[in-house]
């Protein structure tokens, strides 16, 4: 995969946004299009893209005001400000009333990397999926998200869809599917399943390999839809393997981790080790020091998986 | 000359006709409060004049018809004052008025604060304060995507102009010169613990001035005067290529004596006593 051409999700994003062939889109962007890649769509179609200038919640507010006249805006800026700063405007004009929002979120992890901890968003996961009627799509690749962008678009109803600044290895060919509510199983280990979401489902994919080598064969779970979550997968890896990991770049309290303990807990007691960043606040350094230092890397990965198999 | 005469004539028609609607309003917001034994009457009542001729003249909508594409909306961004949204809509005939006294009930669609799923004519769910002008703006920029040409009214409180993003909208507003769009600023000078203009230095005048520096239309009118109402909305409508914010003086609490211009009234509901009193007055004939 080392060789292959890498590509942030946010640059995907970007792309697929537009290539959307439907008229009612209209994107939002606070003073960041240049770096959520809602460029190409303003340079496209300048009619239906709104600056709001640095004021995320007036963002959300205007989204949602379009929205509630059959609009479908896609309102993009970093996570950290899509998600914690607006919190109160997703909850009240666009959670409550169902209208049909994509909230999009850049810069998503640890992974950002230089700016450090102010722009590291890693409660977006735990804020989003605790509101009623919000999707939650964190899609972990170039053909991923471009189909997921597809998918959001026609799907009615408030997404939050969570995006990397970081260029990832792209994982999956053209063709494949993606639903809102499934996950992807890739291989079928039964010495572990690790699930993850976003851009580390690249590092597990390598660590997937690296343990291959080692003989101990593990299946790897790309979970980008976290709300509404794939429970017969869930369910289906942990009767079928022998110890399940969760793995991302999001805190480990209120993330993809503690939505998958939510149905295992209740429907298939089973022991899962949670990796992901540990309750603290992240800080500036290249995305791969970073990663390494906070255990989500492909070496750690491999070595928390061979300290708890054996 | 006689045409004036006449128009003048049905001029004072219109006003009195409204304002007798208006004391309905008024009376249908005491009832659900009373009957809800909790509400917000003060900045339900300052609004009750405003509310009346916005959907009882101004507003080009069908109560048949409530979610009809191209009808002028309105965002009440001050959603605590939901019994005079509900009062008026009853009113109106988007439904029955005996649901009124369902008010906050646990099998009333009528919630504490206005939810656009629940009740037919409700056109945003609104309550956490300061969120209201930023989605009329979406909504204006919408009818002017799609060449429509409907009018979005928003009403906020003075107290709410405390949150910030009501100036990070008004931005908005300028910036998109949205004539379509027409702010009512209810300023009955209080607020839950206080008097606005002592909380955070706010009278109409300076929420004028500021409306104007953020590039609004703006006028000052006395927020209970029907005549003065209607000339507002129409001049609003004749401005063009910029948004228009009529600051209205307002009493709190406008029409009940007791409740008058007395901050405890922001969220309290009338005893039986009270309600007695309250409704004799508003059932008093001019």
């Amino acid at each position: 995969m080392d060789n292959e051409e890498k590509i942030a999700t946010r640059e995907s994003f970007g792309r697929a946004l537009s290539e959307l062939k439907e008229n009612r889109i209209v994107v939002l962007d606070a003073d960041l299009d240049s770096s959520t890649k809602t460029e190409y769509f303003k340079k496209l179609y300048p009619d239906r893209f709104i600056q709001n200038g640095i004021a995320e919640a007036d963002m959300i507010g205007t989204a949602a005001g379009l929205a509630a006249c059959g609009k479908i805006p896609f309102a993009s800026t970093f996570s950290a400000f899509a998600t914690g700063r607006c919190y109160d405007q997703i909850r009240t004009s666009i959670a409550y009333p169902k209208l049909n929002v994509k909230i999009c979120g850049t810069h998503s992890g640890i992974t950002v990397g230089e700016d450090g901890a102010t722009h590291q968003m890693l409660e977006d996961i735990s804020l989003m999926r605790s509101l009623p009627n919000m999707t939650v799509i964190s899609p972990a690749d170039d053909i991923s998200t471009k189909a997921l962008v597809n998918k959001i678009a026609r799907y009615e109803g408030p997404v939050y869809l969570r995006l990397s600044r970081m260029n990832t290895p792209v994982i999956y060919k053209d063709d494949e599917k993606f639903e809102i509510g499934k996950g992807k199983q890739i291989g079928d280990g039964k010495d572990a399943t690790i699930f993850s979401t976003g851009d580390v489902v690249a590092e597990c994919i390598k660590a997937q390999e690296l343990l291959k080598n080692e003989n101990i064969n593990i299946r790897v779970v790309d979970m980008y839809s976290i709300k509404p979550i794939d429970t017969e997968l869930i369910l289906k890896c942990a009767s079928e393997t022998k110890v399940l990991f969760s793995v991302e770049d999001h805190n480990i309290i209120g993330g993809l981790g503690t939505a998958i303990a939510d149905i295992l807990c209740e429907q298939c007691p089973k022991k899962l080790i949670k990796m992901g960043i540990p309750d603290c606040f992240g800080h500036s350094g290249r995305p791969s020091d970073l990663m390494k230092y906070f255990g989500i890397d492909a070496n750690s990965i491999v070595e928390k998986i061979k300290e708890e198999i054996n | 000359m006689r045409e004036s005469i006449l128009s003048k004539y049905m001029k004072i028609t219109k006003v009195e006709a409204l304002e007798k609607i208006a004391k309905r309003i008024r009376m249908n917001i005491i009832q659900e409060i009373y009957y809800a034994k909790s509400g917000h009457p003060g900045g339900s009542l300052s609004i009750a004049d405003i509310l009346t001729v916005l959907y009882f003249n101004e507003m080009h909508i069908n109560e048949k018809e409530p979610q009809a594409e191209g009808r002028d909306k309105l965002v009440l961004s001050k959603g605590h004052a939901s019994s005079a949204l509900y009062a008026v809509l009853a009113e109106k005939g988007y439904f029955p008025k005996e649901e009124l006294v369902s008010f906050r009930n646990i099998s009333s669609n009528l919630q504490g604060h206005p939810d656009m799923n629940k009740v037919a004519g409700v056109d945003m769910t609104t309550g956490s304060l300061g969120q209201g002008l930023s989605v009329a703006n979406g909504m204006a920029l919408a009818s002017k995507m799609d060449q429509r040409g409907n009018r979005v009214y928003c009403i906020l409180g003075d107290g709410e102009l405390q949150e910030g993003q009501i100036w990070e909208a008004a931005m908005t507003s300028s910036k998109y010169e949205l004539d379509n769009l027409c702010v009512i600023v209810d300023c009955n000078n209080l607020q839950l613990t206080g008097k606005t203009e002592e909380i955070k230095n706010l009278n109409y005048e300076d929420i004028e001035q500021k409306f104007r520096c953020f590039g609004f239309n703006t006028n000052i009118i006395d927020g209970h005067n029907i005549e003065a109402i209607l000339d507002a909305f129409s001049k609003a409508e004749m401005c063009k290529n910029k948004p228009t914010a009529i600051i209205t003086k307002t009493v709190k609490g406008k029409g009940v004596s007791f409740m008058e211009n007395n901050p405890n009234w922001h969220g309290k509901a009338p005893n039986d006593e009270e309600y007695r009193k309250a409704i004799e007055e508003l059932s008093v004939e001019k």
